[in-house]
């Protein structure tokens, strides 16, 4: 489903010019229905490797194929055909502060152009599945870290997509709401959902026991099969 | 495509409804520009009248000699009324002048008195002619001290009254000099004032309009619920530019009116009233659509 090949990224700081080698020569395969973990050290190229899938940023070298298309060859005007076939989980949420609980996660159905019928129908199950039905007319600031993390998950999934990536998506929650999170990570991908699931958090990976890409330095140290957090 | 335009129109709406503080910030700025933009309108229908009001009140006088009789004075007029830069002639006999100056002066008893002194009446039968421009005086009194009737004619008074004709030409020309120079001016500081008071919406939201794009929304989709916003920013602050144009030309109309009896600009708001709503709408409208659309690119590079 998603094949990376010798993909290298660096960045110049604009305070002194260094080079930093975020992606070093990184080549890895992601199949169908599969449940992956990118586990590294902070500022190990986590968040770049997801935003070369999503084609937020260009590599400088190396190609990332998407269902077989290049994402960095792709027209402009196909791109958000591309994005609408992958579910995001940021970090830091990124929700639509003006737009209620509701607006947020069937924002993505709009801009597919799904029926309203649809819209209404989908959007209290996805929620209810999250356990934020309650909380539908709630605007982002009037939500808790891990309301809000469940919130992102049902925007990434309302729309089913083929698959999901999650960038530290336990990054800013309590043990508690991680493992809340996590389950629900792991009930998606049991629906048949591929999930890349990017974090540094150790107890999260050893508790998973499912294939786990160790990146360091921008390089890849490791590739296991029901793999563990070792660095 | 009719389900994604009402979403569009929606998004919009709430959009503007939501950010209501910086809504009506833009709409109180959009305000002040389109309050310029009329100003700027205006400007020209009034200036026209007070120019035409001066240039009513210049003449030229023709004094005819004492012993030429008055239908020798209209065989000259019928000639003078033939000249193409000519707009109008009023024939004013000596007995006239003398009551247009006794009535004039009647409150002055020492002119009274002197006129009384001299005994008889001093005026001389005379032609004021009007010409349709300010400029055109000139050859209108050369025509009159070079033509065939030059024996009948005491004095042009056209040299006397050159500096106040002159004056008021370079009046005239200087007026819309400065006028399409403000204008400009003006014109290209409310657009850049306009501009930057959405860009500053805009980019307030620079990360959700990323975001946007990352999770698969379209140019277009995106773009579109700010253009709506700059269209009902347009909207409101043409409405209200209306109502304060029509308040203070009807409010200031008698005011103005006192000082320029000829200029009423409470009647040139209501004869130009749809042109002008036209215009603050455009100018509105118009702002909030090209900024939004300017504004919102760098953001969708993504």
């Amino acid at each position: 489903m998603i094949s990376i090949k010798n993909l290298s990224k660096i960045y110049t700081s604009r305070f002194d010019q260094s080079r930093i080698k975020a992606l070093d020569d990184v080549s890895f395969e992601i199949g169908e229905k599969e449940f992956v973990s990118l586990v590294g050290k902070s500022g190990a190229g986590k968040t770049t490797l997801l935003k070369m899938i999503l084609a937020e940023d260009k590599p400088d070298e190396g190609e990332v194929l998407f269902q077989g298309i290049d994402v960095n060859r792709i027209k402009k005007s196909q791109l958000p055909k591309l994005r609408q076939r992958i579910g995001v989980v940021f970090q830091d949420y990124k929700l639509f502060p003006s737009k209620t609980t509701c607006e947020n996660v069937a924002y993505i159905m709009e801009v597919m152009g799904a029926k309203q019928e649809d819209i209404d129908r989908d959007v209290p199950q996805i929620l209810e599945l999250v356990g934020l039905k309650s909380k539908m007319c709630n605007f982002p600031n009037e939500l808790s870290g891990g309301e809000k993390q469940r919130v992102a998950i049902a925007r990434a999934l309302i729309h089913r997509p083929d698959v999901i990536l999650a960038d530290e998506p336990t990054g800013n929650l309590d043990p508690y709401h991680t493992r809340g999170i996590i389950k629900l990570l792991i009930k998606i991908y049991e629906m048949g959902t591929t999930v890349v699931l990017a974090t540094h958090d150790k107890n999260v990976i050893n508790s998973l026991g499912r294939r786990v890409i160790t990146i360091d330095d921008g390089k890849v140290i490791r590739d296991e099969e029901k793999g563990r957090f070792i660095l | 495509m009719m389900t994604s335009i009402k979403r569009i129109i929606r998004a919009g709406w709430r959009g503007f409804s939501r950010n209501i503080g910086l809504s009506i910030a833009s709409v109180f700025i959009m305000v002040m520009v389109i309050c310029l933009a009329t100003l700027l309108f205006l400007l020209n229908p009034v200036s026209d009248v007070l120019i035409s009001s001066v240039q009513k009140k210049v003449d030229v006088s023709v004094y005819f000699k004492e012993d030429v009789s008055e239908d020798e004075i209209m065989d000259v007029s019928a000639e003078i009324a033939n000249i193409s830069e000519v707009k109008e002639i009023e024939y004013v006999s000596k007995d006239e002048a003398l009551e247009i100056f006794i009535e004039r002066h009647k409150d002055d008893p020492v002119l009274i008195e002197s006129l009384a002194e001299v005994g008889y009446n001093p005026f001389l039968d005379a032609l004021n002619i009007k010409a349709w421009e300010a400029s055109q005086y000139e050859q209108v009194a050369n025509f009159l001290e070079t033509g065939v009737f030059q024996g009948l004619i005491d004095n042009v008074d056209y040299y006397q009254r050159k500096p106040v004709i002159d004056k008021v030409f370079a009046l005239t020309s200087g007026i819309n000099k400065i006028g399409i120079f403000f204008g400009l001016v003006l014109g290209i500081i409310a657009v850049l004032v306009a501009f930057n008071t959405v860009r500053i919406a805009i980019h307030n939201s620079n990360k959700e309009i990323s975001v946007m794009r990352l999770v698969g929304a379209s140019n277009s989709f995106v773009r579109g619920p700010f253009v709506i916003q700059g269209i009902i920013v347009g909207f409101i602050a043409a409405i209200i530019t209306l109502l304060i144009t029509f308040g203070l030309c009807y409010g200031f109309d008698s005011r103005i009116n006192a000082l320029a009896p000829e200029l009423s600009i409470f009647n040139i708001f209501l004869s130009n009233f749809f042109l002008l709503f036209l215009i603050q709408l455009a100018t509105g409208i118009g702002l909030g659509i090209i900024s939004s659309y300017i504004a919102i690119r760098k953001y969708l590079k993504i």
